[in-house]
């Protein structure tokens, strides 16, 4: 095993130490370290992080391996300065038994780029009719412990209400994807003035938020843990506000691009713009960005969610909903957030690692950069700027809404148990 | 002119302008002659992609581009490589490959035509996208308003029904204001989009008081098969408040006139003696179409090398 | 109150602006001299190029001189062809906007007052008959109006304001015979500047002037452009 010994970093910003990586944990963090047969990385003017971990993301396999596989999601994860990532389990077919999602942990495994800790989901075949053997997953190698149905929501109230209970009895989470079904039929992006213009259906916010409110009332009155997915409204952060200050065990994330994107992208037809839930208005991305800041929103998830260009080169309607982020979340965060200066780097290193560590309860990550600790983390140029290629990412896909924009941070190296899966910017393996 | 007719929004008030007069051109060119054909277009190749079942709008613009010598491919989705699942960039590359000079394009998907027209040289006209736009719809209603009131400037036009799932309203609301007049829509509730108050439009649910001060109203096809998603509880009861019948119609200023995009529900939307009195339109606008479809085709294909 | 539309705009009164700039006259094909067929505008056009002599060919007098000859010619030509009875009656005068127009009402005017015969008038446009669409871009319309009596079995005189390739008087040729079937077609025009591309002649001619392909040939008039004269700009070849 390599020992690296890094020269130089910032941790969360603050002043330049060196760090030493030795067998997969960190070894000394301190003034002018020196360290016989390890590999220097120079890191003069890098932030270092704890490593991301995402609560949210597609790999598509098993299913669709044409659109990413878990070798190729976890190397975009690791570009983009993951060292865990929850595979989400609409598959096909669906993560709805211990066998599916010992089968992505164990790719995941394989691959070696990032922790792939897999997503069970909440129904059987996400049907949102019946509870899928959720202990089971739990209980399996991939040791599950997020619940989810996300692609739909778990709509039906008294079992949304039953799988809350059930994933105490394994200190679990039900990650909520909080769509009122029927209030979105058709739906094909945010509700308001321009879908009226556009012709094209709308997807209130009411439907997000109606769901929010059903949810955390109903862990509040069974004292379980809820956590929703990609908070996507104004509307939806006043509620978990509300429900914060009641007391209520309730988590929420929100993507890079419902903090820099809104419903004016739709105005292109162009289906890389196209999301669930949909972009939205000016106001809806400057209340996210101040809940991410009060920490009202616990994490940023990517939702990354690649898609074949088939499915997206397209017809609006046509097209799947969905984008890539695992190689982009942290610099859109250093666009939306750090630059305005709404957050700095420990509250970056907060939302993007420590919190949704903790939700995950992976014990493994989210941890400070400290002597003894498992040495899982990330190195970032935060000077650097560049425009997004599409045809330079790591994913199989190409549906990444920044393509051309141009975006400040680049990830350097990633470390997982202090193996190298990026250097100078490149996956290792 | 821009290069493509996607959208009301792409003519200024000079465009617009200039379609219409040149639509009367044409009019007048061809009144009474017996060879109603015009050398302009030939060569070029038009394109009729229709992936919606729309005989009369694919036949207006049919007439029109063959009026004006061009040669008319009608590519319909059914039977076709599309039905087979070919995409619409595919297709769009066939047609590029083909050499087709502009593409009318007819489909379900609001935007389908803003999508093709990034893929292919020609120059698109969109006859109809889902519930988005129908431009083409808005100059030949804005061709006969001032053909029947002589003025599109301050002319007081009510468009009454399905606002929500409309193209045909979306096109006038903009087309007209465009043009200077004074659009109001009267719809039930349920059917006026969320954001509507953005639109340059003021919005009723009272048809009755609006009537006395409408210089033009249309009536939108209403599909019964709404009601069965609540968007009002019976046919009945949506004719009742929002028909046009002999009595509403009576209502109306002396010279106001009665427009329809077809095809009417009649008993529902309209009554029937209302569907063909002399303040109806409806015929009109099918013979108007010809020539503003034909002015739309001329202005942007006559020049393009 | 109406809201502004996003991306439409409010309602402008501002005049529709044509490119002027965008066509040459040294080129044949253009007709040179017929600019204002792409213009309705309200400003004559007088401008003349950069460095150039405007020198005037024609003056008011000349031009009201030159178009009563010419009616006087129709008048005599008409009694040589039908000796003994009104051969005005068969006359038909279509003008091809924007100036073949008031030209051919202004010579329809003066034949009515030289013989007392009242002649028909009427207008062909040309420009969806044009061979250069594609070439020079397309153009507002001018009407199309033809005498209640029509022109078959007529002697149409076509009336234009220059004649220089001959391609304005082949579109209209292509007209007529969309609107009826004349007798004979006949054409007149104010000035022949030569340079021909087809083989057309003119039957009347109010001045004949020798040019450079260079030089450009104005016509203003007072209907379109609020002065009768004829101007030559441009080097001489």
């Amino acid at each position: 095993m390599t020992n690296y010994l890094i020269k130089g970093a910032r941790p969360l910003g603050g002043d330049p130490v060196d760090i030493l990586l030795q067998d997969g944990r960190v070894a000394a963090v301190g003034d002018s370290l020196e360290a016989t047969g390890a590999e220097v990385v120079q890191a003069a003017g890098l932030v270092a992080l704890p490593g991301l971990v995402d609560l949210h993301t597609h790999l598509r396999e098993p299913g669709r391996e044409d659109a990413e596989t878990v070798e190729t999601g976890s190397r975009a994860a690791a570009l983009g300065g993951f060292t865990a990532v929850h595979a989400m389990a609409n598959t096909d077919p669906v993560a709805d038994t211990a066998g599916v999602v010992e089968q992505v942990w164990r790719l995941g495994q394989e691959a070696g780029l990032v922790d792939v800790v897999p997503v069970g989901a909440v129904t059987v075949g996400l049907a949102g009719e019946r509870l899928a053997e959720l202990g089971a997953m739990a209980d399996s190698a991939a040791r599950v412990r997020v619940f989810s149905d996300d692609g739909h929501c778990v709509s039906d109230p008294a079992l949304m209400r039953r799988a809350l209970e059930y994933v105490k009895a394994f200190d679990g989470v039900v990650a909520q994807h909080a769509e009122e079904p029927r209030l979105t039929v058709g739906a094909q992006m945010h509700e308001g003035d321009r879908s009226a213009r556009l012709g094209l259906t709308g997807w209130p916010a009411a439907a997000e938020e109606a769901i929010i409110a059903r949810d955390v009332l109903l862990a509040e009155h069974v004292g379980a843990r809820l956590h929703v997915c990609h908070v996507s409204t104004a509307g939806s952060v006043e509620i978990l506000r509300w429900a914060k200050s009641r007391g209520v065990q309730v988590t929420a994330e929100v993507t890079p691009h419902h903090l820099l994107l809104t419903d004016a992208c739709a105005e292109s037809y162009d289906p890389v713009f196209k999301v669930n839930p949909p972009l939205r208005t000016d106001a809806d991305v400057e209340a996210l960005r101040a809940g991410l800041a009060d920490g009202t929103i616990d994490a940023v998830g990517t939702d990354h969610a690649p898609h074949a260009v088939e499915d997206k080169e397209s017809e609006w309607a046509q097209a799947r909903p969905g984008m890539l982020g695992l190689e982009q979340a942290l610099s859109v965060v250093i666009e939306t957030m750090v630059e305005p200066g709404r957050l700095d780097w420990a509250g970056v290193a907060d939302r993007m690692s420590v919190r949704p560590a903790q939700i995950g309860r992976l014990a493994d990550h989210g941890r400070l950069i400290a002597p003894g600790e498992p040495a899982n983390l990330v190195l970032v140029d935060p000077a650097a700027r560049a425009a997004v290629d599409p045809a330079a990412l790591a994913s199989r896909s190409r549906n990444s809404p920044y393509a051309g924009r141009e975006l400040p941070g680049r990830v350097v190296a990633t470390f997982l148990r202090g193996e190298a899966t990026v250097l100078d910017g490149k996956a290792t393996r | 002119m821009k290069r493509h007719l996607l959208e009301a929004a792409d003519l200024d008030r000079d465009d617009a302008t200039l379609v219409l007069d040149t639509a009367a051109q044409i009019d007048q060119a061809l009144a009474g002659r017996e060879v109603k054909k015009l050398p302009t277009l030939r060569g070029r190749t038009v394109v009729n992609l229709f992936y919606e079942d729309s005989t009369r709008t694919r036949i207006s613009f049919e007439l029109a581009a063959k009026r004006l010598s061009a040669d008319v491919i009608n590519f319909s989705a059914k039977g076709s490589s599309v039905s087979k699942g070919e995409s619409l960039k595919d297709t769009a590359l066939t047609l590029e490959a083909m050499g087709a000079d502009g593409v009318v394009v007819r489909h379900s998907a609001s935007g389908a035509p803003h999508r093709l027209a990034s893929w292919v040289k020609g120059s698109v006209v969109n006859a109809g996208d889902g519930t988005h736009e129908h431009p083409t719809q808005a100059l030949l209603d804005a061709y006969t308003i001032r053909q029947r009131l002589g003025r599109l400037d301050g002319v007081r036009v009510t468009i009454v029904g399905d606002v929500l799932h409309s193209r045909v309203a979306r096109s006038n609301v903009g087309l007209l204001h465009t043009l200077g007049a004074e659009v109001t829509l009267v719809a039930p509730p349920t059917l006026l989009p969320v954001g509507v108050g953005s639109w340059p439009a003021d919005v009723g649910y009272d048809l009755d008081a609006v009537l006395p001060k409408s210089d033009v109203v249309m009536m939108l096809r209403v599909q019964a098969e709404r009601m069965n998603a609540s968007f009002f509880p019976s046919a009945r009861e949506y004719s009742r408040r929002y028909g046009l019948d002999a009595r509403r119609m009576a209502a109306l200023p002396d010279d106001a006139i009665v427009m329809h995009p077809g095809p009417m529900n009649r008993g529902m939307e309209i009554a029937a003696e209302v569907a063909d009195s002399v303040r109806s339109t409806i015929v009109e606008q099918v013979a108007n179409g010809v020539s503003t479809r034909m002015a739309v085709l001329y202005l942007l294909l006559g020049g393009n090398a | 109150m109406p809201r502004a539309w996003p991306g439409g705009g409010p309602p402008r009164s501002v005049p529709y602006r044509r490119r002027r700039s965008d066509h040459s006259f040294n080129d044949p094909s253009s007709e040179a001299g017929k600019e204002a067929s792409l213009a309705r505008s309200s400003e004559p056009a007088r401008s003349t190029a950069p460095g150039s002599t405007p020198g005037t060919l024609l003056s008011a007098a000349d031009v009201a001189r030159v178009i009563d000859r010419i009616a006087h010619q129709l008048i005599e030509r008409a009694a040589a062809a039908h000796p003994g009875r009104d051969g005005l009656a068969d006359l038909v005068l279509v003008g091809i906007p924007t100036r073949g127009a008031p030209l051919a009402r202004r010579l329809a005017a003066r034949v009515e007052a030289f013989s007392g015969a009242t002649v028909d008038v009427g207008t062909v446009d040309i420009t969806l008959y044009r061979d250069d669409l594609r070439r020079r871009g397309v153009r507002a319309l001018e009407p199309t109006l033809m005498p209640d009596g029509g022109i078959d079995d007529r002697l149409v005189v076509l009336v234009d304001d220059v004649l220089f390739s001959g391609r304005s008087v082949r579109a209209a040729l292509d007209a007529l015979r969309d609107l009826g079937r004349p007798q004979a077609v006949q054409l007149a025009v104010l000035v022949d500047r030569g340079h021909r591309e087809l083989p057309i002649r003119a039957d009347y001619v109010g001045k004949n002037v020798p040019t450079s392909r260079a030089q450009q040939v104005r016509v203003h008039l007072a209907e379109t452009d609020g002065v009768d004269e004829v101007l030559v700009t441009g080097e001489a070849g």
